[in-house]
């Protein structure tokens, strides 16, 4: 046999070998075997010195060939063999998706804190002050300085808690309205303020009246502010919160601290203005109170009114949030029952 | 104000209008409308039936019955057991097949064997209120006028056909307590004209008032004061068509004379009083305040303990009246009153208010007085009742008036410019638009150029100045009219305060830490506001309270996230983790008004989260709280230390597992579990809780985040185990080691904690995992040994220890 035939012979055992070859482990052990440095192809290729020079350059090309030959063979079996113990990890990794996630452990604002950053939201983007002020207040701020003095018959509206004769719960968040215009510096630029928090009245509890409620007062004084800012103002509160379609109307009311006085409707955001149990079939439902800043009010902090005017409303988050997710019974939003308070976390 | 709109049609045209589109436009422009009905709705098949005969039933002590005509070719038998039921009366009956008051259906049936086909009402029957039914419901059936034709409906002839608008009036607008108000008001929305009807007095000329009684009134309590007298009454029921408007109105028929008064209250909104001129017992009528403790039985028959600031009717000695509220029992007009001594006033408003808030004692009068009366027609009111007096029961009209504090009436004058009114509404009106509204409303003006003068009557009251003029013009106009724009002028930026900013941050970390926000109420009582408070301070407590269970003004919120627990645990929900953010009050000794301070509290009870068939559960405790805790400050990024030491001090919380938080060495609140005897008072589990002053960490110096090099060197880890005594704490063990671990220890980490037989009783066994890096270098082991050696060497020598 010559050095030719025993090449030809190495390269179909190898080939054949390297075919019957079940894992990645005997694939290699055959590589090594067939190709290293003491493999039977190298031992041949020892024999090439006994050959003339003429002849040695084929042969060399010649177990040259087979040798990469074999090398090829053996990377397409290890690819094949890779791509088959891939599939079957995979298959053996296979998991249920239909299993539950696990759950995310988060807590929601309160639904009416929700209402009210939505307002603060809104009117932040409008140029306005959020501002706080006391829950215990003087009968002064809130009711004299909004022009409802003592045995005025509006103060019937409004039951109140007092402390003493100085001192009661506020009825209102309007007091901050008073307290902010007496300090507001004009030179400045205009005042725009909302004021968010809560209140109190002297009323027994049941579905639709809770002695503590929240309130959101907002007030703009300017030189040149009219009722159709008033209108145009509340028209983006009653979508912002009831939802881009909705429209609003003006009814005449009254209140000490303003006039004109209004009492705002929305149009219904159950049938949109049809008629049904939510709108009591009129297709609007009453949602704030707002007008223009009384004279009186002006002038007792200070502000004159042939230069200055605007306008003041004050809209309650607890009806709000009552009308918009249908609660109907206002004790809900103070009992902080976890099953109510978990049903509000749509975002955004 | 229950307005009947054929009442209304004799002073204003409206009986072209649909009801329901009247009331829409009242309440559009001038004031709120409750109820738009008629008395019939609901009601089906009631008619008028002639009672052709009546036998007593058989069976029965008071059963009738009766052969009645209802218009049928045949009478229908009824059985009926009222007491009054006789043969030859009109009276309301319900057919088989009728609905009466409250959806009662009525069906053709067997009384005790005997065939009934229908029902013979009382009008409480057909949905008359006591508070308006003539004849109380025991005193049998009502009789219709014998002029009633049978089978007809029997609503026409008791006025429930008509249609009825119930207004809602503002206290600005008074002048609409009266259907002469009321025309005045429709009469100007709609642009129509209001005819009114004024009395045209009959009187005795040869008897004159001063032969009965002379009047006497201070200024400052009625102004003015007047008095006729009506000689030769017969009193007794009035006439249907007054009946009905009473009823309709909500008022109860009594007899001719007090009906009377009440007919001119609604028409003009005077409130009238008569009195028995008789039982007077005088001849001269005082008006005073009361003396502190004086006594009077009003009409109710309620024995009334006066005060001083109470006006007072009185005979020249005893009062009579309470003035402007209620008449007294002992003049109270009788079917045996001959002379009636008449009174329209107008009392002082402040008084009435006091004197009825204080009484509960909200009459149609008062009501009125307390919201202003027209000046204009005090005495067009007195004349208009004392006619109907004389012509109802028959009397005469003694000659002139017994008056005190005569008026003069004038109009009310403002000026104002059209500029004015555009500035303020955001209207482009015209001067002719303006005057059109002006003159829709019946007021006068002379206006040069834009200025307006307008004369407003005494009518309305409630116009005085500018804003009132503006308010008649807008609504008049209409809302709906008005532009619809945004403020301009200068822009201003609208951004919450740091304050206003680090709360709702405050609130957002719990929140994502996993706490649901809870609202609680702050009022509460006094021993739950005190309980869990940080500080000491005084209650602040309301005057009047509603309730025994919210008294006093909150100083603490952990007590209202307990009330919280408390509620979802009776209601089996047994995880709750909630956190507050409010203000408690907190009042010092010699202030009666208390400081609000800004809190952060949390409570967690149960499972924090529940096991899953991926995870074990989580279970509320004290460390998961504290945990909550450090990753509230981190995130605050405050610039000071954070300390918890083990505190005894809270009464309400457990003593060995509360600690309080310091920072810097000021106390900003607690963390805790609270006290098992607390936990039993309020029927929950174990329940950890944390109050912090929120105020504090919003005023405390924060870190400025600064960037920090990362080394790219490799970390070095060494874990250290030792078993020290119980007493020992975590916090001494880990300030040993960082003491001790020079510049390169990074970290130092508790892995584990262990208490057991392996350890012995009275021992603990921790294991601290401890991090070296260095900026420069890649640290060799002696770098680390030399450190770890130390804090080993001090470990043993501070703490005991026994090194594992």
């Amino acid at each position: 046999m010559n050095l030719r035939e025993k090449l030809e012979e190495l390269k179909e055992r190898g080939l054949k070998e390297i075919n019957q070859a079940q894992d990645l482990k005997s694939v290699n052990d055959i590589r090594v075997t067939l190709l290293g440095k003491k493999g039977p192809i190298t031992e041949v290729l020892r024999g090439m010195r006994d050959l003339s020079a003429e002849e040695r350059p084929k042969v060399g090309s010649f177990a040259n060939a087979i040798k990469n030959e074999l090398a090829k063979t053996i990377a397409a079996k290890v690819d094949e063999l890779e791509v088959e113990r891939m599939a079957k990890k995979l298959e053996a990794e296979t998991i249920d998706v239909t299993l539950p996630g696990v759950p995310v452990k988060e807590g929601q604002p309160h639904v009416l804190m929700q209402v009210i950053d939505e307002i603060e939201k809104l009117f932040l983007g409008m140029g306005f002050q959020v501002v706080d002020g006391p829950e215990i207040e003087e009968d002064h701020y809130n009711f004299e300085m909004l022009n409802l003095p003592q045995d005025h018959p509006a103060r019937d509206m409004q039951d109140t808690f007092y402390i003493n004769k100085r001192l009661l719960m506020r009825t209102q968040t309007s007091p901050v309205q008073a307290r902010t215009m007496e300090k507001h510096d004009f030179s400045k630029g205009p005042l725009k303020m909302i004021s968010p928090g809560k209140v109190y009245r002297r009323d027994t509890d049941d579905a639709t009246h809770s002695h503590q409620f929240h309130q959101v007062e907002g007030l703009v004084i300017d030189k040149n502010i009219t009722m159709a800012d008033l209108k145009g103002t509340l028209a983006l509160v009653a979508k912002t919160i009831f939802g881009e379609n909705r429209e609003i109307r003006l009814r005449p009311s009254y209140f000490p601290f303003t006039e004109p006085s209004v009492e705002v409707d929305v149009s219904c955001f159950k049938c949109g203005g049809q008629g049904c149990s939510v709108c009591k079939q009129s297709g609007w439902i009453e949602v704030l109170g707002a007008g223009m800043v009384h004279p009186n009010v002006l002038t007792m902090a200070g502000i004159d009114p042939k230069v200055y005017g605007g306008f003041a409303f004050g809209l309650g988050p607890d009806r709000f949030a009552m009308l918009k997710y249908g609660v109907d019974d206002i004790r809900e939003f103070y009992l902080n029952d976890v099953r109510f308070l978990s049903q509000f976390s749509k975002k955004g | 104000m229950k307005v009947s709109t054929k009442w209304l049609n004799e002073y204003v045209k409206v009986d072209d209008l649909d009801p329901l589109a009247l009331a829409e436009k009242i309440e559009r422009t001038a004031v709120e409308v409750d109820d738009t009905y008629k008395m019939q709705d609901g009601l089906k098949k009631i008619v008028v039936g002639h009672v052709l005969e009546t036998k007593d039933h058989p069976d029965s002590d008071h059963l009738h019955i009766c052969q009645v005509d209802v218009g049928e070719s045949e009478p229908y038998q009824i059985v009926c057991g009222a007491p009054n039921v006789a043969a030859g009366q009109k009276v309301i009956v319900a057919l088989p097949n009728s609905r009466i008051a409250n959806n009662v259906k009525i069906k053709k049936s067997k009384m005790r064997g005997v065939v009934s086909q229908g029902m013979i009402c009382a009008l409480q029957e057909i949905g008359f209120n006591d508070s308006i039914a003539p004849n109380k419901y025991e005193d049998g059936i009502y009789i219709l006028p014998a002029d009633a034709v049978p089978g007809e409906p029997v609503y026409p002839y008791l006025g429930m056909d008509e249609d009825i608008i119930d207004v809602d009036i503002t206290p600005n607008r008074g002048d609409m307590l009266s259907m002469r108000g009321v025309a005045h008001e429709v009469a100007a929305i709609y642009n129509r004209e209001v005819t009114l009807k004024h009395p045209e007095i009959t009187e005795d000329a040869n008897d004159s008032v001063e032969n009965y009684v002379s009047v006497k009134a201070p200024a400052e309590l009625v102004s003015p004061y007047m008095m006729r007298i009506i000689k030769n009454v017969e009193v007794k029921a009035s006439p249907l068509w007054l009946q009905k408007r009473l009823w309709n109105a909500g008022i109860r028929p009594i007899n001719n004379v007090v009906d009377a008064t009440n007919y001119i209250l609604l028409d003009y909104g005077q409130p009238l009083h008569a009195f028995d001129y008789a039982k007077l017992a005088s001849k001269q009528v005082v008006v005073r305040l009361a003396k502190e403790g004086e006594k009077l039985v009003t009409l109710d028959g309620e024995e009334r303990t006066l005060k001083a600031d109470d006006i007072v009717v009185t005979n020249g000695d005893v009062p009579v009246a309470l003035a402007g509220t209620m008449g007294g029992l002992a003049t109270e007009i009788t079917d045996k009153t001959t002379t009636v001594a008449l009174e329209s006033a107008v009392f002082n408003g402040h008084n009435i208010r006091k004197t009825s808030r204080r009484e509960n004692l909200h009459s149609e009068a008062s009501m009125r007085f307390e919201r202003g009366i027209n000046q204009a027609t005090v005495q067009e009111a007195l004349d208009a009742c004392a006619e109907l007096i004389a012509s109802l029961g028959e009397g005469q009209i003694v000659a002139g008036v017994a008056q005190a504090n005569e008026r003069q009436i004038t109009d009310t004058k403002v000026t104002i410019t059209l500029a004015r009114i555009n500035k303020v509404l955001g209207t482009s009106l015209s001067a002719t638009d303006v005057e059109a509204i002006f003159k829709r409303l019946g007021f006068k003006i002379s206006n040069q150029a834009d200025t307006f003068e307008v004369s407003v009557p005494a009518r309305r009251w409630d116009i005085a100045i500018e804003a009132d003029l503006i308010e008649e013009v807008a609504r008049i106009y209409g809302y709906d009219n008005l532009p619809t724009t945004l403020p301009m002028g200068p822009t201003t930026p609208g951004h919450y305060t740091y304050q206003q900013k680090m709360i709702r941050e405050a609130r957002h970390l719990l929140e994502a830490a996993g706490l649901n926000q809870a609202i609680s109420y702050g009022l509460t009582t006094e021993e739950k506001a005190r309980r869990f408070a940080m500080e000491p301070a005084e209650v602040t407590s309301l005057a009047f309270p509603m309730t025994s269970d919210r008294t006093t003004a909150r100083m603490n919120l952990i007590s209202g996230l307990l009330d919280d627990v408390a509620y979802n645990s009776a209601h089996k929900v047994e995880n709750v983790a909630l956190y507050e953010q409010g203000r408690v009050f907190l009042r010092d000794k010699d202030n009666d008004r208390p400081r609000e301070v800004e809190h952060l509290a949390g409570a967690i009870t149960g499972l924090f989260r529940q096991s899953t068939w991926h995870d074990d559960k989580l279970a509320a405790g004290f460390y998961l709280l504290k945990g909550v805790l450090d990753y509230l400050f981190n995130a605050m990024a405050l610039s000071g230390r954070i300390e918890y030491k083990a505190s005894a001090q809270h009464e309400a919380m457990h003593p060995g597992r509360t600690a309080d938080i310091y920072l810097d060495d000021d106390f900003i609140g607690y963390v805790g579990e609270i006290h098992p005897s607390v936990v039993k008072e309020y029927k929950i589990k174990r329940t950890y809780v944390f109050e912090l002053d929120l105020q504090k960490l919003i005023d405390a110096p924060k870190k400025d985040v600064i960037y920090t090099p990362i080394s790219k060197y490799p970390t070095v880890s060494r874990d250290i185990a030792l078993v020290v005594p119980n007493e020992v704490t975590n916090q001494q063990i880990v300030d040993c080691i960082r003491q001790n671990g020079g510049a390169n220890l990074q970290k130092v980490e508790l892995f584990d904690l262990y208490q057991g037989e392996n350890i012995g009783a009275g021992f603990k066994s921790l294991a601290y995992s401890l991090t070296f890096s260095n900026l420069n270098q890649t640290l060799t082991d002696e770098d680390v040994n030399r450190p770890v050696d130390k804090i080993v060497a001090k470990l043993k020598e501070e703490f005991n220890a026994l090194m594992r």
